[in-house]
């Protein structure tokens, strides 16, 4: 019989579809795993609304679970409270940055019209003097920026609060 | 009548009818970056339409998927204000159309995140976050354009003209509104006016435009009367099913 610590590991084991060097427990995404009677129940949440993994990773870890004959799981999506990139962990940033993209870094108020982007270093090399192409990026949780330095397009997590 | 599913339908439709509306941008934006940031913003706008016309359904309690009730309604029954619906033209007036829905949404979410209705707060808390995104862009974007170029002022201003009498109907209120404000559900609409009026004021004076002083508004969409685009997007969105009932992928 596997304990709710096997099922976090499995976890582990689950990549995001769309940036595949983080796993779904780096990402933040499964926010509680609990055993009712002789089922598991898994909570993810999305990190944007439209965000068209979900699906798909509702479907990977129910298949991961099954490749280790955990079967009686119920997957629940749930919006509150509300993903940020503060659930990011230290493990997948180091990951995202070694996969040559930027880490979330603090941003000022997005409120505040026509305020400088922030300083976000690039991925290759290091240099901050890097700027922001679009605040829209090749998906929903990324911005496009590019090096001043070396000249390498990246993208950046940005960050959400 | 059932005025959570109601009001649920009308917000649900702002967003998945203006996701409509910017997805056909896709493959068409003036630059490669505002065109991916349109398709960004609809995929935000289409992911909200989702949870809230999900919410709807289970409201509803009639077994209705939120792709039933997003694919599956006839013109009348869709209650987006009229604002949304109106076509794409030009860049300019892509952009003033999503900043007065923006400035709109953005105070709408922050009042909803206080809701008595649990799901409602969740849904408005996630959503808040994307819209002050799409605030930030359209916003900029109007002030760009308006203290831009004379062609690019004369192009927004007249969009605002054409627009602006398609604002009021976006804070008029009726028997749903005043059921759910006295259980706390949603709140004063008077008070997201205001928040609407500040913002708009603002970005619009550092633009260099100026709000036309037609009295006479629109009104209809919260009561599924539409403009006669609704019917050419509803053909569209709602084909695949029409034409293959029940279908997936
Ligand atoms: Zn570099």
């Amino acid at each position: 019989m596997v304990n709710k610590e096997r099922i976090w590991e499995l976890m582990e084991e689950v990549f995001d579809p769309e940036v595949p060097v983080l796993t779904v427990v780096d990402l933040g995404v499964v926010r509680e795993i609990v055993k009712i009677g002789d089922s598991w129940k898994i909570t993810i949440t999305p990190t944007y609304s439209g965000c068209p993994a979900m699906k798909r990773i509702e479907d990977d870890i129910l298949e991961k679970l099954a490749e280790h004959d955990v079967h009686n799981v119920s997957v629940e999506l749930v919006l509150a409270p509300a993903w940020t990139t503060d659930w990011l962990s230290e493990n997948g940033k180091r990951k995202l940055k070694e996969y040559g993209i930027a880490p979330p870094v603090d941003e000022v108020d997005k409120s505040v019209l026509f305020a400088e982007p922030p300083t976000v270093p690039c991925p290759k090399c290091d240099s901050k003097h890097t700027k922001m192409v679009s605040q829209f990026g090749s998906t929903a949780c990324k911005a496009h920026y590019q090096c001043q330095e070396c000249m390498e397009p990246f993208d950046y997590f940005k960050c959400l609060k | 009548m059932n005025t959570l599913f109601e009001y649920l339908v009308r917000l649900g439709d702002d967003s998945l009818i203006l996701g409509h509306r910017l997805s056909e941008w896709c493959g068409h934006g003036p630059i490669l970056e505002e065109d991916i940031a349109m398709t960004n913003i609809a995929l935000d706008l289409v992911g909200q339409a989702t949870s809230i016309l999900k919410y709807a359904g289970e409201v509803e309690g009639k077994g209705r998927s939120e792709d039933d009730i997003a694919f599956l309604r006839y013109e009348r029954e869709y209650k987006n204000a009229l604002l949304v619906e109106q076509p794409n033209d030009d860049f300019g007036v892509t952009m003033m159309r999503q900043f007065l829905f923006d400035a709109f949404r953005k105070p709408l979410f922050e009042q909803l995140t206080q809701s008595s209705d649990e799901q409602l707060a969740a849904i408005a808390e996630k959503s808040l976050k994307e819209t002050k995104y799409h605030l930030k862009h359209s916003a900029e974007w109007v002030i760009r354009l308006g203290d831009g170029t004379d062609e690019s002022h004369d192009r927004v201003q007249s969009a605002l003209n054409d627009l602006w009498r398609y604002t009021d109907e976006l804070f008029f209120t009726d028997e749903v509104d005043a059921d759910l404000e006295a259980k706390g559900i949603i709140f004063s609409s008077e008070e997201l006016k205001a928040s609407w009026s500040e913002m708009v004021k603002n970005v619009l004076n550092q633009a260099t435009l100026t709000i036309p002083d037609n009295g006479w508004q629109h009104d209809g969409g919260r009561r599924g009367l539409h403009s006669e685009h609704l019917g050419y997007i509803l053909a569209e969105l709602q084909y695949m099913q029409r034409a293959y009932p029940g279908m997936e992928w």
